[in-house]
């Protein structure tokens, strides 16, 4: 335990804080302890955003970006069956008679997206009759519970195995060793090997990243001061999500003024833009990497007295009613709860052995003035993620807790 | 109160530090905003006060302080008439876990570091298993109201400093530092060492009833909410020279620690100091203090005077 008279020790610092000025403004916005910010391409720092991620990598980068305004193949009004320039892959070998054993190995459905998602896949899997059994295991975030999971679900006599990765480099050796079992399919993060039969995610994290950043380059004027709030440093999906925002604040007249590490928590979010707004007066754009606090965000202006900015949120409940209750000027780029339903659908097709996207990269829109109307559905749960593309499942709305 | 001196020093020093850096903290509504974020720790640190000068800890109030958020916010589920009855209901749990820590240090003889460890652990499982891992529901606009207007805040931390204050003036006070200071002669003397050292535990589940509350009300439904401020408490009882064992240390001292603690993190922000950086130079400081508070030790077990 941690204590005794900080006395002396916070007094030296209190006797520092009077005798030096404050650093220039940006100087926070250096992620100091993050392992990503060893600085690989880097790009001037002037803008204030710091070093670029050493997870940055420029090929999947204008690969993402030039998929924002692809068209994605496949039915219109189910996003979750469309994919963007599939490179389709043959499946006859695991080809088999029905009925089937599905198996899941979840890494957690520890946050509100993960348990729309959630909900989501099982009832895509009660609308297949072919399906017979079900088995899901939950690792709870723990990495080598998931590889102890994904080795019990292969003496299970699974027909598929969906693995939603908890981290990416440590769930690599597991994944690799089921492929050979059972056909594998990878969903939401990625692992590093190109076994399974398809990865299915959303575009992904520097489309979401810029999808927010250039909603404030145009909307903030030349000049502006921006706040950008992370969850936490060195997870490739989040990184991936700042390191393109970066990117286009650095080509913007933006000026970054902080960079700050929120753990994902609501009340050290609202300290930290109290913080900022006490320090700089006025802050005029606020970009985040997952909308989650966005709600707490806003508040911190409101307690402030001061008007509600520009806001990168994401497609929550929460934020989408305080975004019309509040007429803010926001967009919310989303990862969509509806790639839940695409791997029990990949994993019919496999057995049934018509050939899936080796990438299944699926759309993945943004909600902006014009769309938010659609998306906010105020008889569903605050925590509750618009685009899980369940509106028409049976279950909807009671099952995500709707009503 | 002699050996509270210190601390208040230390607070004005930072207080002065973080004027000069950000002068809006000296208007009223910037020294507002700041004591609406002190008054959740300065609560807990006051009820931390009361088991550690028993000569006890509670390290379950960070997770009480979660469960007590996310039943509340399940509970209400946006609903204003669930206002109040769940407030009561939060009252009775903190209360309730207050109680039965209290139990199983005294009657079962459990180290209470072992009986709160548990506890703390016990409550984030509970937590986790009724929540399938994340909060759900939403606390209404009356819920938030005590921790998202400054005034309220302000208003539930005086009436906890006073009545923490009346307490310790009382005979509760006197036997409670008689049972940390030296537990077999309170006993002799006629203290029922048990008795009170259970109320102390009660205080503190209450004063993470209370924190939960105005937490909750700052921004909103978390999982996170709790997480590490039973380390905060303890650090800022302990910082307001509150002797670990118990026996010694002032009420005032210990929120004063609290005031401290979060002053000094208002500031390391105010610098700039953020992120990952910010706990290691909260971790230098934490040992710095500790090798300092070892250097005093000795002359403080000297001094006759207790409080």
């Amino acid at each position: 335990m941690r204590r005794l008279l900080v006395a002396v020790a916070a007094l030296a610092l209190a006797a520092a804080g009077c005798a030096s000025d404050l650093p220039p403004t940006g100087a926070s916005a250096q992620p100091s302890a993050a392992p990503a910010t060893s600085a690989a391409a880097s790009a001037p720092a002037s803008a204030g955003t710091g070093a670029q991620s050493d997870f940055f990598v420029q090929a999947d980068y204008d690969a993402q970006l030039a998929m924002r305004s692809q068209t994605a193949e496949g039915p219109a009004d189910k996003p979750w069956e469309q994919a963007i320039a599939p490179q389709m892959v043959d499946t006859a070998k695991y080809k088999k008679d029905g009925p089937y054993h599905l198996c899941f190995s979840n890494a957690a459905v520890n946050n509100p997206w993960r348990q729309v998602g959630w909900t989501t896949m099982q009832e895509e899997v009660a609308l297949h009759k072919e399906i017979k059994e079900f088995t899901a295991l939950d690792a709870e975030g723990k990495d080598d519970k998931q590889i102890s999971d994904i080795a019990e679900l292969q003496a299970k006599g699974c027909d598929a195995l969906i693995i939603s990765p908890n981290t990416t480099a440590t769930l690599t050796p597991a994944v690799s060793g089921a492929c050979p079992e059972v056909p594998v399919i990878v969903f939401d993060r990625g692992v590093e090997t190109d076994c399974p039969v398809t990865f299915i995610k959303p575009i992904g994290g520097y489309a979401f990243g810029a999808d927010g950043a250039e909603f404030l380059i145009e909307k903030v004027p030349a000049g502006g001061k921006i706040l950008a709030l992370r969850i936490l440093p060195g997870v490739d999906v989040l990184e991936t999500r700042w390191s393109a925002a970066k990117v286009a604040f650095d080509k913007s007249q933006l000026q970054v003024v902080g960079v700050e590490f929120t753990d994902g928590d609501a009340a050290k979010t609202k300290s930290i833009v109290s913080d900022y707004i006490a320090r700089h007066g006025k802050i005029d754009g606020v970009w985040m990497d997952a909308g989650a606090t966005a709600v707490a965000a806003i508040e911190a202006f409101e307690d402030a007295g001061v008007p509600v900015p520009a806001f990168v949120g994401e497609d929550q409940q929460d934020f989408l009613q305080k975004w019309k209750d509040g007429n803010l000027t926001a967009v919310a780029p989303t990862y969509p709860t509806y790639q839940w339903r695409t791997p029990i659908i990949a994993a019919l097709k496999i057995l049934k052995g018509e050939e899936v996207p080796k990438m299944w990269n699926l759309p993945q829109p943004k909600i902006t003035q014009e769309s938010l109307g659609t998306y906010l559905q105020p008889n569903m749960p605050l925590l509750h993620y618009a685009l899980c593309g369940c509106e028409s499942m049976p279950g909807f709305p009671g099952k995500w807790g709707g009503k | 109160m002699k050996r509270a001196i210190p601390i208040f020093v230390v607070l004005a020093g930072l207080l002065v530090a973080i004027a000069v850096a950000n002068p809006f903290f000296l208007e009223p509504a910037g020294f507002l905003a700041f004591l609406k974020r002190v008054a959740p720790l300065a609560i807990l640190a006051a009820g931390q006060y009361f088991v550690i000068v028993s000569g006890e800890f509670d390290l379950s109030v960070g997770s009480l302080v979660t469960v007590e958020v996310v039943v509340a916010a399940r509970l209400i589920d946006g609903d204003e008439a669930m206002t109040w009855p769940v407030l009561i209901l939060l009252v009775v749990i903190g209360l309730l876990v207050g109680l039965v820590n209290g139990l199983v240090t005294t009657k079962l003889r459990v180290p209470s570091f072992i009986t709160t460890l548990g506890a703390m652990l016990i409550l984030s499982g509970a937590v986790f298993l009724w929540t399938g891992g994340a909060p759900r529901g939403a606390l209404s606009q009356g819920f938030r109201v005590f921790g998202r207007e400054g005034v309220w805040a302000v208003a539930i931390l005086v009436v906890v400093v006073i009545a923490a204050v009346l307490l310790m003036r009382a005979d509760f006070g006197r036997t409670l530092v008689a049972a940390g200071d030296n537990e077999k002669a309170a006993r002799l003397s006629g203290v029922r060492v048990d008795r009170v050292r259970v109320f102390a535990f009660v205080l503190s589940g209450l004063s993470a009833a209370v924190a939960g509350i105005l937490l909750g009300g700052f921004a909103g439904v978390s999982a996170q909410v709790g997480q590490s401020l039973e380390f905060q408490a303890i650090t800022a009882v302990v910082l307001g020279g509150v002797v670990l064992g118990g026996g010694r240390g002032h009420v005032v001292a210990a929120i004063a620690g609290a005031f401290t603690l979060e002053a000094l993190f208002t500031l390391l922000n105010l610098h700039g100091i953020s992120g990952a950086l910010e706990y290691a130079v909260q971790g230098v400081i934490i040992i710095a203090a500790v090798a300092v508070g070892g250097l005093r030790l000795p002359s403080l077990r000297l001094s006759p005077s207790k409080v």
